[in-house]
């Protein structure tokens, strides 16, 4: 390893100072600049969420008022979905592989996804200032009649915020699409695609085609906000319940955004640490295509008892149990994909293991709450709350944490010390799962969410939950200390250092910055490492 | 070499191929023309439909209202002034015509005839906003504009109301979606002014016509939903 040099020139030093970052072009200084933005997000949201835990200790409401809760709760969701989860991966990843793994120079539009991230930037202080001035109350839903009318909270400036992020995903989701239609290299058809690449396909798919009903949502609550027009309001003969259809139209599949492109990592992460190909690649390349899809029918399952028919409950039920097929279909491939592999358990083979188990809690007890007679009873309580935490965080951050572990070699050029990390990814695990799992529990017991103070009897498992989250913290702070003292002090890293085939391996870390020396030609499937079924063929 | 003195009919054809590939309009990050114009299509294509999903929403709030509120929807509607938007409509398609035939010029790389028809087709976008203009002042004077002061005779005028707020909430989004034709219009014109275009690249006329068209078939969905939806009686 001693003998690895990082190349002279790459592309995060192939220019200096301020002006050639924020006026950079280049997909991977912007993925970085993502990074470190959403990276400052999370903290914030992390910090909300601390909060949360700790007024949640004791079973009276006395560390914060309810109404000091509800902003709490409030600005935990908004941050960590529209300004952590939702950018997450498609923003940092998918900006800085997809075209190197599509073999390209850039991404299709590269002022456009600069702009996307100032729009991102834009939005996102919008948001910091709706805090800033005293925080927004009406959960990250922005339900109306309470959003529009009763709320005395900076609604509108929040509102504004995520506004203008949705642009940004809009914009990001449009430059992939296109970069993956028509920028890839010669010899790289469709099915010799890498499987992230297939996710993130997918995701755009639901960036472009939701994001613009959240858009016009929420216009349309400022405008009835700001000047009565009326469209949800009941006075003038308008319905509350029409927001909810809109919200959540766009609100579902963003569940979907923000999952599909941890799946993608893993099946990278699956492929290259177990050295196989990965078991039904069509399969597991249209379950993403599939799970989009699928998305934008469910929306109702989040209404079940906000007024809907039985007959429209049952047709939502039904499509919600249909999501449960693509996603299976993954989980059945990585397993078998795994299955008398060589298996190695390097930090981010252990965030993809993770990501496998608790997704699999995760979607398992979404068929709970999809089955109408379940929800109706454990709907607004915990048990939802700890559903979908185990997707969002047990899914979609572990599917990050695991990206960021793998591919930080091929960004930075150096090596994190892997024993710390894989400490941290097992603390992760434990603290996630003392976190969250506790909430089942509370949930089924009928804690209602979004409560500052509970009963007595509440009081064991929800210590464990505080408990859990601050072993939670600390798993991903540690992270952050040793990557940053990784940039100057790890090991030189080498173009491919956990041996995979993938393209993004073959080009120097980090990568020039035109990504490859001469455009490369692929002659062969995405994962190709001459296993029993290679050799069979 | 200059955009403007590049004229593929001048040059036989390998060396306007050649000469196509080392175009100055070539984006480094592309290997040919064909391919940056392939990109930049689908990216419009996509955009447009991100559009339309942005309509979709008030689209599917104005269904939902005529569903629950028939009667008082098309009371509503008759207030509108037919004559007026149906004028408005022809001109709307008028320069969608211009539009279609500015991109003819620039695609044979007729710059003089690009320039008169993206003119006409600005003349026609403003006439369109200035008749709508006269419209919206028209409902402010019948009081007709959701708020304190409105007015409207009827037993739910509060569900006028909602007809109402549906309408300036669409044709307002619409007229704002002109506004930013005509910004990228006067784009258009300058660039082709300046020579920027020739009929070996385009791109940016065909976008902005692609655009122009889709507000255009906004429209075509606006008119019979909000003018003519009880007119038959």
């Amino acid at each position: 390893m001693d003998s690895l040099t990082l190349p002279r020139t790459h592309y995060a030093n192939a220019e200096y100072g301020l002006r050639s970052w924020l006026l950079t072009t280049d997909h991977k200084r912007i993925a970085l600049l993502f990074l470190g933005s959403i990276s400052a997000f999370f903290l914030i949201g992390g910090l909300f969420a601390m909060l949360i835990r700790l007024e949640l200790l004791t079973p009276p409401g006395d560390m914060v008022g309810a109404d000091t809760y509800n902003k709490l709760f409030t600005m935990h969701g908004i941050v960590m979905i529209f300004m952590f989860l939702i950018p997450s991966i498609p923003a940092v990843f998918g900006n800085f592989f997809v075209p190197i793994m599509v073999g390209a120079k850039d991404l299709a539009f590269p002022r456009l996804n600069l702009l996307s991230w100032y729009i991102f930037m834009i939005g996102g202080l919008f948001t910091l200032a709706a805090i800033a001035l005293g925080g927004v109350d009406t959960g990250w839903t922005f339900y109306t009649p309470f959003s529009t009318h009763a709320s005395q909270s900076n609604v509108m400036v929040a509102a504004v915020g995520v506004f203008i992020m949705g642009f940004s995903s809009i914009l990001t989701g449009l430059n992939f699409i296109v970069t993956i239609h028509t920028m890839r290299a010669p010899g790289l058809t469709w099915f010799r695609l890498p499987l992230f690449i297939w996710a993130m396909y997918a995701t755009s798919l639901i960036n472009v085609l939701g994001t613009p009903v959240l858009a016009i949502s929420l216009v349309a609550v400022a405008l009835e906000r700001a000047l009565h027009i009326g469209i949800f309001d009941p006075a003038y003969g308008g319905d509350p319940v029409l927001f909810q259809h809109l919200f959540w139209f766009y609100s579902h599949p963003a569940v979907y955004i923000m999952v599909l492109p941890s799946m993608g990592v893993v099946s990278e992460l699956v492929a290259t640490f177990s050295r196989k190909n990965i078991f039904g690649y069509t399969f597991v390349a249209f379950s993403s295509l599939a799970i989009a899809v699928f998305g934008f029918l469910v929306w109702g399952h989040h209404m079940f008892v906000a007024g809907m028919s039985v007959y429209g409950a049952m047709i939502f039920s039904i499509l919600s149990f249909m999501v449960a097929v693509p996603s299976a279909v993954k989980v059945f491939n990585w397993t078998a994909t795994l299955y008398k592999g060589s298996i190695s358990y390097e930090t981010p083979m252990l965030y993809a293991l993770g990501f496998i188990g608790l997704f699999a809690v995760g979607g398992l007890t979404g068929l709970f709450l999809a089955t109408l007679a379940v929800d109706v009873h454990v709907h607004d309580t915990y048990f939802v709350v700890a559903h979908f935490h185990y997707i969002m965080v047990g899914g979609a951050l572990m599917g990050y944490l695991g990206a960021l572990h793998y591919w930080w070699p091929k960004m930075t050029g150096r090596m994190y010390p892997d024993l710390i990390g894989r400490i941290a990814a097992v603390t992760v695990f434990i603290g996630f799962n003392l976190t969250f799992f506790p909430q089942f529990v509370l949930g089924y017991l009928g804690m209602p969410r979004r409560y500052h103070a509970y009963a007595e009897e509440f009081q064991a498992l929800n210590v464990l939950s505080t408990a859990g989250a601050s072993i939670l913290a600390v798993g991903f702070l540690i992270p952050a200390f040793y990557l940053l003292w990784s940039l100057k002090y790890g090991k030189v890293a080498g173009a491919n250092p956990w041996g995979s085939v993938s393209l993004e391996w073959t080009t120097p870390s980090p990568p020039p910055t035109f990504n490859f020396d001469e455009t490369p030609v692929i002659a062969g499937p995405a994962y190709d490492y001459r296993e029993p079924e290679a050799k069979r063929a | 070499m200059p955009d403007a003195a590049f004229d593929p009919r001048a040059v036989p054809g390998a060396d306007a191929h050649a000469a196509a590939l080392h175009s100055p309009a070539l984006k480094h990050h592309f290997d040919d023309l064909g391919q940056q114009k392939e990109a930049a299509t689908l990216g419009m294509w996509l955009f447009l439909a991100t559009e339309v999903l942005f309509f979709g929403g008030l689209f599917a709030a104005y269904l939902l209202y005529r569903v629950w509120y028939p009667d008082v929807f098309g009371e509503a509607s008759r207030s509108l002034d037919i004559t007026l938007g149906s004028v408005n409509t022809l001109v709307l398609i008028g320069s969608s015509l211009t539009m279609a035939l500015a991109v003819h010029a620039a695609a044979t790389g007729q710059r003089r005839t690009l320039m008169i028809f993206i003119a006409l087709t600005m003349l026609l976008g403003a006439v369109f906003l200035g008749i709508k203009g006269v419209e919206y002042y028209d409902k402010i004077v019948h009081h007709h504009v959701p708020g304190p002061s409105f007015h409207f005779e009827g037993p739910t005028p509060e569900r006028a109301q909602l007809f109402f707020s549906l309408y300036f909430a669409m044709t307002g989004l619409h007229a704002f979606h002109m506004v930013i034709g005509l910004g990228l219009m006067t784009v258009i014109l300058l660039m082709a002014w300046r020579g920027r275009f020739s009929a070996t690249w385009y791109t940016p006329v065909e976008m902005s016509g692609l655009y122009w068209h889709f507000v255009d078939i906004i429209w075509i969905f606006l008119f019979p939903l909000l003018y003519l939806v009880d007119r038959h009686s």
